[in-house]
């Protein structure tokens, strides 16, 4: 009794609840919207942007698509001087390079995963998490200069001859090692998507639930085994978002590449030999093209660049975001 | 039950481990490797020169960057003041208002697509919007490809952010009659700061090493940077006109110029990191 007699002494006098008044009120309101509208319309601008990309390059390649029609995808020929264009090669250039690359950066990055998030103590995991994550931050330009002059020499003088000596049977690995060409460009996009794919596939890793993966433990499984039969399956759809979203990385990565890929329009069988991509292209000639015809021809390449990678972007945010959502993580 | 020996099994679990442990030291080594060719060839670059004075003609040893230098300074500066306002608005709406609807999931979408779009793609666009109708390569269109690319980041980080910050914070100042704008402006984006400052640290790390963008929008220039209405020396698309030139003086700029970019680039990015790990925790 004595307690609330007390707390009733300390507790504040009844609120004054006095009318605001009507103007403040409505002066108030009408910033909130003007601000939520103000904000909205930055919002818009990301959508609209990625819109007007794709309109503008279809706009752009009108010229190159009512000359050329659908041959443009299928014809090798890139002649600047007859003016008769073709994306066949760099198309082909930049699936070879992209498959190179993706074969060698997915098991490498899934085992680097799987190394930070089973095997690593948790300190030695962040540091070399962080290593990693820096090879994403290092500028595609500076993959160049170390490629076109450290890589490729050491490429031609130690690799590319092993391999041939080993493999040469194959019409893949034939042909003089110029250290430049597809599969110098394939390596050194391996190394520049392998953060995008470890970091994700890390998070996938991690976001399996613990009872899951220790039940498997407890029924006598290796990390091994439970990394394959479980974590894997369990985390499926993130790791498929995450190969896809460095697919799009390898595919429009460009000035690595213009560095490494000896930029030469022809489609050929060994992986050895120079070729190129689309991004190459445009790094290499847009800004000698001057015929209009000539750098439609060069905008229809980018727009089939945009409208591959838009695909491949579209499955890796599907994929991704069923997966945090699945999990109830928000991304 | 027959009990089968675990010998295999261990076998496969000690390859794979090996496989695991081997994949995470190649990664440091190709990071250590690239790291180590960029200082030891860059550091041959410096002196004095390089850093006051005007690139010199072909053939003629001597000269330096530093045009260059201010013009990659400038150019970022132009993309940031572009994109980030921009960007912290969008991240506003975002987090603050769009509550989960349709549009502000493809907003959402759409920011994620733009940030895997090649670099040279968002060129081209510059190109046809900016160079060919002004007749002329400049800044701005360099500016403005790059402001796009940072766009996506500033607004995804800062939704991010925001996210972060606990809604009784809003909810308290909401309770004292201030308007959502202001607690928003001066409640949400105070708390949110370090992670805000972090996000365009990051984005500014990320755009300011781009080449592609750069190549047939900004072009480059070995003058002095006058106006951003016509083309602009820059340090990226100079290190791959030099790097591609057969004079080994121009290649060794090439070299210097990598390590100014690559240290810029690492430096800012550990130090946006470190930062956010401890708002983290």
């Amino acid at each position: 009794m004595k307690t609330v007699l007390k707390m009733e002494r300390v507790s504040p006098p009844p609120l004054q609840l006095a009318p605001q008044p009507a103007k403040q009120r409505r002066v108030s309101a009408r910033g909130d919207n003007a601000f939520r509208w103000l904000t909205f319309v930055c919002s818009m601008v990301v959508p609209l942007v990625m819109l007007a990309i794709g309109a503008d390059l279809i706009i752009s390649s009108l010229p190159a698509i009512k000359k050329f029609g659908l041959g443009f995808l299928f014809s090798e020929d890139w002649n600047p001087v007859t003016e008769s264009f073709g994306a066949a090669s760099s198309i082909f250039g930049t699936l070879a390079s992209t498959c190179i690359a993706m074969a060698i950066a997915i098991p490498l990055s899934l085992a680097i995963a799987l190394f930070l998030v089973e095997l690593a103590p948790p300190r030695i995991s962040r540091t070399v998490g962080t290593m990693i994550e820096l090879l994403a931050a290092i500028p595609s330009i500076i993959y160049g200069m170390w490629g076109l002059f450290v890589f490729a020499p050491f490429m031609a003088n130690y690799v590319q001859p092993l391999v041939g000596r080993t493999l040469g049977f194959l019409p893949l690995f034939q042909g003089p090692p110029l250290g430049i060409g597809m599969l110098t460009a394939g390596i050194i996009l391996a190394f520049m998507v392998l953060p995008f794919i470890s970091a994700i596939a890390r998070d996938v890793f991690q976001l399996v639930p613990n009872v899951v993966k220790e039940s498997a433990f407890g029924m006598g499984a290796t990390t091994w085994e439970v990394t394959y039969k479980v974590t894997i399956p369990y985390g499926l759809v993130g790791i498929i978002g995450a190969v896809f979203l460095g697919l799009g990385r390898a595919l429009g990565e460009t000035m690595a590449v213009t560095f490494v890929i000896g930029n030469a329009h022809r489609i050929a069988a060994s992986l050895f030999s120079p070729g190129n991509t689309i991004a190459s292209t445009l790094a290499n000639e847009f800004s000698e093209a001057t015929e209009p015809i000539y750098v439609s021809s060069l905008i229809a390449l980018g727009l089939v660049l945009y409208l591959i990678t838009y695909l491949v972007q579209v499955v890796s945010q599907i994929m991704l975001r069923r997966m945090y959502r699945a999990w109830s993580v928000g991304l | 039950m027959k009990r089968r020996p675990p010998t295999g099994r261990r076998a496969v679990n000690l390859v794979v481990s090996i496989w695991a442990v081997g994949s995470a030291l190649m990664g440091i080594a190709i990071l250590f490797w690239i790291i180590f060719v960029v200082v030891t060839r860059g550091l041959g670059a410096m002196n004095l020169a390089f850093f006051t004075h005007l690139p010199t003609p072909p053939g003629i040893l001597g000269g330096g960057l530093v045009n260059a230098m201010i013009g990659t300074l400038v150019l970022t500066v132009a993309a940031t003041l572009m994109a980030v306002p921009l960007g912290l608005l969008a991240g506003v709406y975002l987090a603050e208002f769009s509550e989960d609807s349709k549009i502000a999931d493809f907003s959402r979408f759409s920011a994620n697509v733009l940030m895997g779009m090649p670099s040279i793609i968002v060129g081209v666009f510059a190109y046809t919007l900016v160079v060919v109708p002004l007749g002329k390569f400049s800044g701005y269109a360099g500016a403005l490809a790059l402001a796009i690319l940072m766009l996506p980041l500033v607004t995804r980080t800062t939704e991010d952010m925001l996210r972060l910050v606990p809604n009784t914070l809003r909810e308290s100042a909401l309770a004292l009659g201030a308007p959502r704008w202001r607690v928003t402006l001066a409640i949400v984006f105070r708390a949110a700061k370090s992670g805000l400052i972090t996000g365009v640290l990051l984005a500014v790390a990320r755009v300011s090493g781009e080449t592609a963008p750069l190549l047939f929008t900004t072009l480059n220039s070995p003058f002095w940077f006058h106006s951003l209405g016509e083309p602009i020396p820059n340090l990226t698309v100079t290190i791959f006109d030099y790097a591609m030139s057969p004079y080994p003086d121009w290649q060794q700029k090439a070299w210097g110029a990598s390590l100014l970019i690559t240290a810029g680039v690492l430096v800012v990015t550990l130090l946006a990191r470190f930062t956010l790990r401890e708002k983290k925790l």
